[in-house]
């Protein structure tokens, strides 16, 4: 709870960076979930996003916090990665079953 | 500065889905923003310092209700349209609205921005009340009553619904969802312990570990898991009236043997002995509304037996 833990100049550009670039992830990943034709696509760019865009910005915050907090932190990325790909999957499975049906 | 543009966002953004929910023409859109609504109403509660209702708004009201509006609408038909109403009809509940809305910001305009004597209040008694949370202090000590008789609207809530809900029809049968339930499943449990044993010193306590407890009843329970969590079976309503049953006992047991205070407070427990009360109290009751909220989404209708022993063959047939 303690966020002015003095961060030297490499590590602030270094959290900086991979802030950055997670929330490049997360705006890709809506912008692709508005625009991309169907939904095995849409799946593939929120998951992405989900994914590799929640970890960047997990690990740029990772600098600010104690090491428990980034334990937790570490568990909640973990979690949201796999029921993000198992809820990617399941969705995807009920497309192809939908289609299949007709 | 930046706070205060993520506050206005944050504003923004309820008020939109709020309206867009209510206005949107499909259910299903109306539920998933309804969802939406809930996750950043409780980020407007952490934002507000108010964890314990974040937490409680997480569980309860983004994760619980968007699973109940989904199972509710999943009894209709996917794709039910909002039911038409004619212009007459659509007066008098718009009328009630307009006139609680009024009334709900007049109110709002006479709150006081300095906080009342009440926190100062429990600031003092709380090395009486067996925690350290001012909050589980208020809920489970001072004011029990209120979290007595919310235990008993959870209940009559589940009674009303088992009496009025269609059976849910369950498709698909899906490998991969249910060993991902069944992997949550521990996590689940030992998160809802978690937040059930910190309600005395921290944010959380009964009602979200039961929510919690239910959210992965309820994943187990639509893969086809824990088949003994039926209405029909009588050690489960049992465990849905545990949480009062026990709260009742210790409060007539705490007002029959009055071991220090001279005069017995009904619904009030003797100092010595408050946390482990609290404690007792607050697992069954986090067992039971865990147990209820499972049931008001899963829950089968009370006067169709039939419908356990048709999905039992079903099950039978593919195992």
């Amino acid at each position: 709870m303690n966020p002015t833990i003095e961060l030297t100049q490499i590590g602030s550009i270094i959290s900086t960076l991979l802030l950055i670039t997670g929330l490049i992830f997360f705006v890709a990943g809506s912008v692709g979930m508005l625009r991309f034709p169907d939904s095995f696509s849409r799946l593939h760019a929120v998951t992405k996003a989900d994914s590799l865009g929640l970890g960047s910005v997990i690990a740029g915050l990772m600098f600010y916090c104690n090491w428990w907090q980034n334990v937790l932190m570490l568990f909640t990325w973990l979690l949201v990665l796999a029921s993000g790909a198992v809820s990617c999957q399941l969705l995807a499975r009920f497309c192809k079953a939908a289609e299949k049906q007709g | 500065m930046s706070l205060l543009l993520f506050d206005a966002m944050l504003c923004a953004l309820l008020l939109m889905l709020a309206l867009s929910s209510m206005l949107s023409r499909q259910l299903v859109d109306a539920i998933i923003l309804y969802i939406a609504f809930g996750l950043l109403m409780a980020l407007a509660w952490a934002r507000l310092a108010a964890p314990d209702l974040a937490l409680a708004e997480a569980a309860i009201g983004a994760g619980l209700t968007g699973a109940l509006c989904f199972t509710a609408l999943a009894r209709q038909g996917l794709h039910a349209a909002g039911p038409k109403l004619s212009r007459q009809q659509r007066f008098w509940p718009g009328l009630f609205v307009l006139i609680m809305l009024t009334g709900l910001l007049l109110s709002l305009l006479q709150l006081q921005v300095q906080s009342g004597p009440l926190p100062a209040a429990v600031a003092t008694q709380l090395d009486n009340s067996g925690v350290s949370h001012p909050v589980t202090a208020v809920l489970l000590n001072f004011r029990s009553w209120d979290t007595f008789m919310e235990l008993v609207v959870l209940l009559s809530a589940l009674l009303g619904t088992l009496k009025v809900t269609p059976p849910l029809t369950q498709r698909g049968n899906w490998a991969l969802s249910r060993s991902w339930s069944q992997l949550l499943a521990p996590i689940v449990i030992f998160l809802a312990g978690y937040v059930l044993w910190a309600g005395a010193s921290q944010p959380g306590g009964a009602f979200q570990a039961g929510a919690l407890l239910a959210a992965g009843a309820v994943v187990l329970r639509l893969n086809k898991q824990l088949n003994w969590l039926h209405w029909q079976n009588g050690w489960v309503r049992l465990l849905t009236v545990i949480g009062l049953l026990v709260f009742s006992l210790v409060a007539i047991v705490a007002w029959l043997l009055p071991v220090i205070p001279a005069k017995p407070v009904w619904l009030g427990w003797p100092p010595a002995v408050a946390g482990a009360i609290i404690l007792l109290i607050e697992t069954f009751a986090s067992i039971a509304i865990g147990i209820t909220l499972t049931l008001l989404v899963v829950a089968e209708p009370a006067n169709h037996p039939a419908v356990i022993t048709h999905q039992r063959t079903e099950e039978g047939a593919h195992g």
